[in-house]
């Protein structure tokens, strides 16, 4: 290895700058390319907004009416006939979209280390691969650990793999962090659209608060439950002391099993809270399970934004 | 040794430690399983839930209990279990270890010997010097071997029980002559034994006696007794207690000479008999075969019985010269013999080479005068091995030829012409009557009733050796009875017949005593001690004391008087006269341990004598075992911990598990689908190659590898199908190509095997269905395809590959085909063979070396079989090659001259199949001017 002197020479800086750069660099490339794959999946239907306005679409001829000005009527096609028609184009405005992936602890629990992908994984995913649609259909997408406003084009892509890079690296490295986490309902533009990613197992007020601000601002968006099964079943059984991720909260009990019922539950209501949340503001909120393809999820994702529009 | 029940303990003190259990389940009854740590970030929702049960903390009883046990079995594991725990026997001074050793003792002989360690183990605890005596074999008058208890142990394994009981006087006397005082132990058999009471008076004046007794008491067999058809037995038993079933089995050597059990019978004793009969019905052959009677599970001597000529019946041939006088039975030839031999002999009758492969005892000839000379070999060939051949003189035998100038093998004696009468109306004098038998007869002995007359006899010619061949006279000295010995057997001629025509002898008791002596008939069971006076009688063999058969050995001889007594029962059986089969001149004697009367007596101790069991109760020690439980008892501990902790399955979801069991399930589908699919497959290819093979006439060649080459081939042996079907009988399907390695070659007549240089050699399996193809009738045409330039052998690749490939084959010497060989004419008549190339050397195997040429004849007469092989080089298949469109598919040589060699290739083609599939038929047409010569006529 001839390049290998240089290297150990700055050793102190460049090492540690290098082992980052090789880090970030080989998790990218699979992040993109697996969203990639998982937006190939998703067929795009014509996009567009299905009205008149600014655009490059043609959307329909239509008599000349007054208030029009001269330099908008279509020569070609008047000349065809005896009135002067308009012609008019699709409505193209681009949308923004602003992306909250939960980074919180509780996002790194894997039911089956190994076997099933964390939440974290699979939430970073998603994002990506909605933002790959999203960019692909020209709309403005921003990453909310960003903290820069939602720009297109594929150079956005590769910062908010970036950032999502940087989360995996976090996990990965079991960096300390809360436990739990909420978004937040006011940094979102003004009408723009909104992603919320997390398992929602935190306080339920933090997401009631963003979600009352974000409709406040007239962002309107999707919220997706990512758990893992187990969160789900809650398989356990004898004399356990559960804790959280971070070790934060713990809860000893004698019989796990005695508290399936009740646990189940309560997951019952915190989703049915969650429904309630998202149907009065205006949201879409549904559940994703890491042991299920993420395509579903993908295209319940696509959906929900094309439904907003 | 503390002890409960059977089990004891070597550290009892330690069982002290089970006090602590109550203590110990209150403990562990307050101690809670460890909890689980789990990460969960669900747990938010968990906080604030109550458990509803507070009483699942403590543990539950059950896995208390199961503690409990675990915790008890290791304490009183390491208490030191045993199981039947060992008595000490404590006693001081000199011990006397006595047993009876006799054949009673061997049914439970390990038992005794265990017995007797366990004693001698624990004198050996307490250094008592011991002496062990086996009443049987006992030491010399007044010696007592006293040594170390230890010492006897290897000395144990020498003892064996003897077949005899022990010897009453000889006991007594040397009980008696015992000197010092010492303790007794007596291993008893349960037998009352003559003179018991006085050896015990004797050894209770040294000191006390104990008696060792099992309860189970041994069982006996008297001889078998043969009574009306039936071979009866009686099993014995000492003591008259509840019913009881013995089996008594029958052994014998099997006609291959094994023994083995010939038969078996369940003999029943009724409560309160000590006696049970049992009887068996044998066949004759089968009832001779047997050697010994057994008691099944009995061991002993007294529990076998051998058995000698008292239970043989001899199988006896009786033979008539004429049978013709119907009605008149008295007058019959044989009625007498018959009368006479019934009840004591077991009668044959048939045709004489009948009789003789049933090897009979003996063959009695009523007035039989000549017989055709291949049985007159056969049946001097059976009395040479030991047969007695007994005739009858008679009319006939009066009016032949038979033994007048030169003496008959198979008479005694010559004879004179006619005979003679006396007493009769025609003729001078008295009936005879019989001299007393001298003492060298056999018949010494017999009384002579008065009203045995002679009227007529035949006459013996004087010769040297009538005197000594006369065993039985009239009282004016002419012989009656003549005997000669023929090798191992015997001829016996009476003089008179067997009816009462001539004499009123066959009318007579004595008749029947002669027959008996003359060994015809069997003799009573048991023999008088008088008749055994003065005779010595070996023994063959002899039984030992747990009953098994052994050769005598050289064993001395006994005299006949001992031997009588001893079946008498008048004297006892010893070392001396060992229990046994013993032979004398003519017949064997079996001595058995217990006589026809014998009976077996229980003995009575008085009841001042202790008696003890013989059952020794092994030590078991059972630490290990009940350590082993306390540890599969915390194993199980464990799995219940674990599954109480809800860690023994991990939690997993629901969906993958069911996920991964269906994959697993459909994976095992799949193979099970897969794996019959293949194997069916396969065998319908076969099975298709045999349909297309056998429902035609189809020719084959081998696949070689070469496809160009294979291809040739098998345009080849198209043409010459076609041509096969033009011109002849013979309708191929299509050609079939054929390899070697897989497909079946049985199908086939013809294969047609063109020499490729880059030809792998056949596998082993191959070969080896090619020469069994070769010797069931196929035929192989080789073809090197080098036109032989190198002539028959290495001048070519193909030639040198050609040996190679044939090296492993079955193949018959070769010749150049010659000018008369079948081939020549199986259809046309040809002299060359040529193929694309014309070389004369085509090889076939060569006519047997004897064929010679008949003058007169075109062919040698040489019909057998089809040359296995056809070998050459003329490249046949490119001759007869045609294309799809039926043109020749190579140039044969040119112009005119070209199609007529390819004519004649193809003429060869058909001659060769039609040598193939009609074999030598042409070649039988050397026969027809002989057959059609003989037709005429």
């Amino acid at each position: 290895m001839s390049d290998a002197g240089p290297v150990a020479l700055h050793a102190g800086v460049g090492r540690g700058l290098r082992s980052k750069a090789e880090g970030l660099a080989a998790a990218l490339p699979p992040l993109l390319a697996d969203a990639e794959h998982l937006a190939q999946t998703v067929l795009l239907g014509a996009h567009g907004r299905r009205r008149s306005g600014m655009g490059d679409e043609f959307w329909q001829y239509r008599p000349l009416a007054v208030g029009d000005e001269a330099r908008s009527i279509d020569w070609r096609r008047s000349a065809k006939s005896d009135q002067h028609f308009v012609r008019e184009k699709e409505w193209q405005a681009a949308q923004s979209v602003m992306l909250w992936c939960d980074e919180a602890m509780s996002m790194r629990f894997s039911g089956a280390p190994g076997k099933r992908p964390t939440k974290a994984e699979r939430a970073r995913l998603l994002s990506l691969a909605i933002a790959v649609l999203l960019v692909r259909g020209g709309e403005r997408v921003g990453l909310a650990r960003l903290d820069q406003p939602p720009r297109s084009g594929p150079l956005q892509l590769i910062r908010i793999a970036d950032a999502l890079g940087g989360a995996m690296e976090a996990e990965e490295q079991n960096l300390p962090g809360p436990d739990y986490g909420a978004p937040r309902g006011d940094t979102l533009p003004l009408h723009s659209r909104a992603v919320f990613l997390s398992d929602f197992m935190g306080e339920i007020d933090a997401a009631e608060n963003a979600l009352a601000r974000a409709a406040d601002r007239g962002v309107r968006g999707a919220l997706l439950m990512v758990l893992d099964p187990q969160e789900e079943e809650f398989p356990f059984d004898g004399r356990t002391i559960f804790e959280s991720m971070g070790g934060s909260l713990a809860h000893e009990t004698r019989k796990a099993g005695d508290l399936r019922a009740r646990y189940l539950d309560r997951l019952a209501a915190r989703k049915d809270r969650l429904e309630q949340l998202a149907r009065t503001t205006g949201w879409q909120f549904s559940t994703h399970h890491t042991d299920t393809p993420a395509q579903g999820a993908l295209l319940w994702l696509y959906g929900a934004l094309e439904h907003g529009r | 040794m503390f002890a409960i029940g059977p089990i004891g303990f070597t550290a009892p003190l330690l069982l002290w430690a089970l006090v602590v259990l109550p203590l110990l389940w209150l403990l562990l009854r307050a101690v809670p399983p460890a909890p689980i740590r789990r990460r969960f970030p669900g747990v938010a929702l968990l906080l604030g839930l109550e458990d509803e049960d507070s009483q699942t903390d403590r543990t539950p009883w059950w896995l208390l209990l199961l503690r409990m046990l675990a915790v008890a079995a290791i304490i009183i594991g390491f208490a030191g279990p045993v199981l039947n725990p060992e008595e000490r026997r404590e006693g001081t001074g000199p011990l006397l270890i006595a047993l009876d050793g006799g054949w009673a003792d061997a049914r439970d002989w390990p038992g005794r010997m265990a017995r007797i360690e366990g004693l001698l183990a624990d004198a050996a605890a307490t250094d008592r010097p011991v002496a062990v005596v086996s009443l049987t074999a006992l030491p010399a008058p007044g010696e007592l071997p006293m040594l170390a208890a230890a010492a006897w142990g290897p000395r144990l394994a020498g003892l064996e029980p003897t077949a005899w009981p022990p010897e009453s006087g000889a006991a007594v006397a040397w009980a008696e002559s015992v000197e010092g005082s010492f303790e007794t132990y007596w291993l008893s058999d349960g037998l009352d034994h003559e003179g018991r009471e006085e050896v015990l008076a004797a050894l209770e004046e040294k000191g006390p006696v104990t008696v060792f007794e099992s309860p189970r008491r041994p069982l006996g067999l008297r001889p078998a007794r043969f009574e009306d058809g039936q071979v009866r037995l009686t099993v014995l038993r000492p003591d008259e207690t509840a019913a009881q079933t013995a089996t008594v089995l029958a052994y014998g050597r099997d006609p291959s000479g094994t023994e083995r059990v010939l038969a078996r019978a369940e003999a029943a004793f009724e409560p309160q008999a000590t006696e049970a009969e049992v009887a068996l019905v044998l066949p004759a052959e089968l009832r001779n075969r047997i050697t010994r009677f057994e008691l099944q599970a009995a061991r002993g001597a007294g529990a076998v019985t051998l058995t000698d000529d008292g239970l043989r019946r001899r199988e006896v041939a009786l033979i008539a010269g004429r049978e013709d006088r119907e009605g008149l039975e008295l007058l019959s030839p044989l009625h007498y013999l018959e009368r006479a031999l019934q009840p004591t002999a077991d009668l044959v009758e048939g045709t004489l080479p009948d009789i003789l492969l049933a090897n009979p005892d003996a063959i009695v000839f009523a007035d039989v005068a000549d017989l055709p000379q291949a049985e007159k070999d056969d049946l001097l060939a059976w009395v040479e091995e030991g047969g007695m051949l007994l005739r009858f003189a008679g009319p006939q035998l009066a009016a032949s030829d038979v033994s007048r100038r030169d003496e008959d093998p198979l008479m005694p004696v010559r004879l004179r012409e006619g005979g003679r009468s006396v007493g009769g109306a025609m003729s001078w004098g008295e009936p005879k009557a019989l001299r007393p038998f001298p003492e060298a007869s056999p018949f010494y002995g017999l009384a002579l009733p008065d009203d045995v007359t002679v009227t007529a006899q035949v006459m013996a010619q004087p010769d040297p050796e009538l005197a000594e061949r006369v065993i039985a006279s009239l009282a004016d000295g002419t012989p009656l009875v003549t005997r000669k010995r023929v090798e191992q057997g015997s001829v016996v001629l009476f003089h008179v017949t067997a009816n009462a025509e001539w004499s009123s002898l066959p009318l007579s008791g004595l008749f029947v005593q002669m027959l008996e002596r003359l060994a015809i008939s069997t003799r009573p069971a048991s023999p008088e001690a008088s008749e055994l006076e003065g005779t010595v009688w070996t023994p063959e063999r002899v039984l030992d004391g747990f009953g098994g058969v052994q050769d005598a050995g050289t064993l001395p001889g006994v005299d006949g008087a001992d031997l009588g007594a001893a079946l008498a029962g008048e004297a006892p059986i010893g070392p001396e006269l060992r229990p046994g089969l013993y032979a004398g001149e003519d017949r064997l004697i079996a001595l058995n341990v217990l006589g026809s009367e014998a009976v077996l007596e229980p003995v009575n101790w008085p009841a001042r004598v202790p008696v003890e069991g013989l059952a020794v109760s092994r030590e078991t020690a059972l630490k290990g075992f009940v350590l082993t439980a306390a540890l599969v008892a915390l194993a199980l501990d464990i799995l219940a911990s674990l599954w109480l902790g809800g860690r023994l399955i991990a939690p997993r979801a629901k969906g993958v598990a069911r996920g991964s069991s269906t994959a697993g399930a459909v994976l095992i589908a799949a193979f099970l689908a897969a794996a019959p699919d293949g194997a069916k497959a396969q065998e319908e290819d076969l099975d298709l190659l045999a349909l297309e093979a056998t429902t035609e006439v189809v020719l084959a060649h081998v696949v070689t590898g070469d496809a160009r080459l294979d291809e040739v081939a098998q345009a080849g042996l198209r043409g010459l199908s076609d041509t096969l079907f033009r011109r002849t009988s013979i309708e191929p399907a299509e050609p079939i190509a054929v390899n070697l390695e897989t497909d079946e070659l049985a199908f086939f007549p013809f294969l047609y095997w063109p020499v490729n240089p880059n030809q792998p050699i056949p596998s082993d399996e191959a070969y080896a269905k090619l020469n069994r193809y070769l010797r069931t009738g196929g035929m192989i045409l080789f073809d090197t395809r080098d036109a032989d330039i190198g002539g028959f052998g290495a001048g070519t690749p193909e030639g040198r590959k050609l040996q190679e490939l044939a090296r492993p084959l079955d193949i018959p010497p070769l010749e150049p085909i010659p000018m008369d060989h079948v081939l020549t004419r199986t259809f046309y008549l040809l002299q060359d063979f040529p193929g694309r190339w014309a070389s004369r050397d085509v090889w076939v195997e060569a006519a047997p070396p004897d064929a010679e040429v008949v003058e007169g004849m075109p062919f040698r007469n040489l019909n057998d079989g089809v040359t296995p092989v056809v070998i050459g080089g003329n490249d046949w298949a490119a001759a007869w090659a045609v294309e799809n469109n039926g043109a020749a598919m190579f140039p044969v040589g040119r112009g005119y001259a070209g199609e007529q060699q390819r004519e004649i290739a193809y003429r060869f083609g058909v001659n060769l199949i039609m040598h193939v599939l009609t074999g030598n038929y042409k070649s039988d047409q050397v026969h027809v001017p002989a057959l059609l010569d003989r037709l005429g006529q």
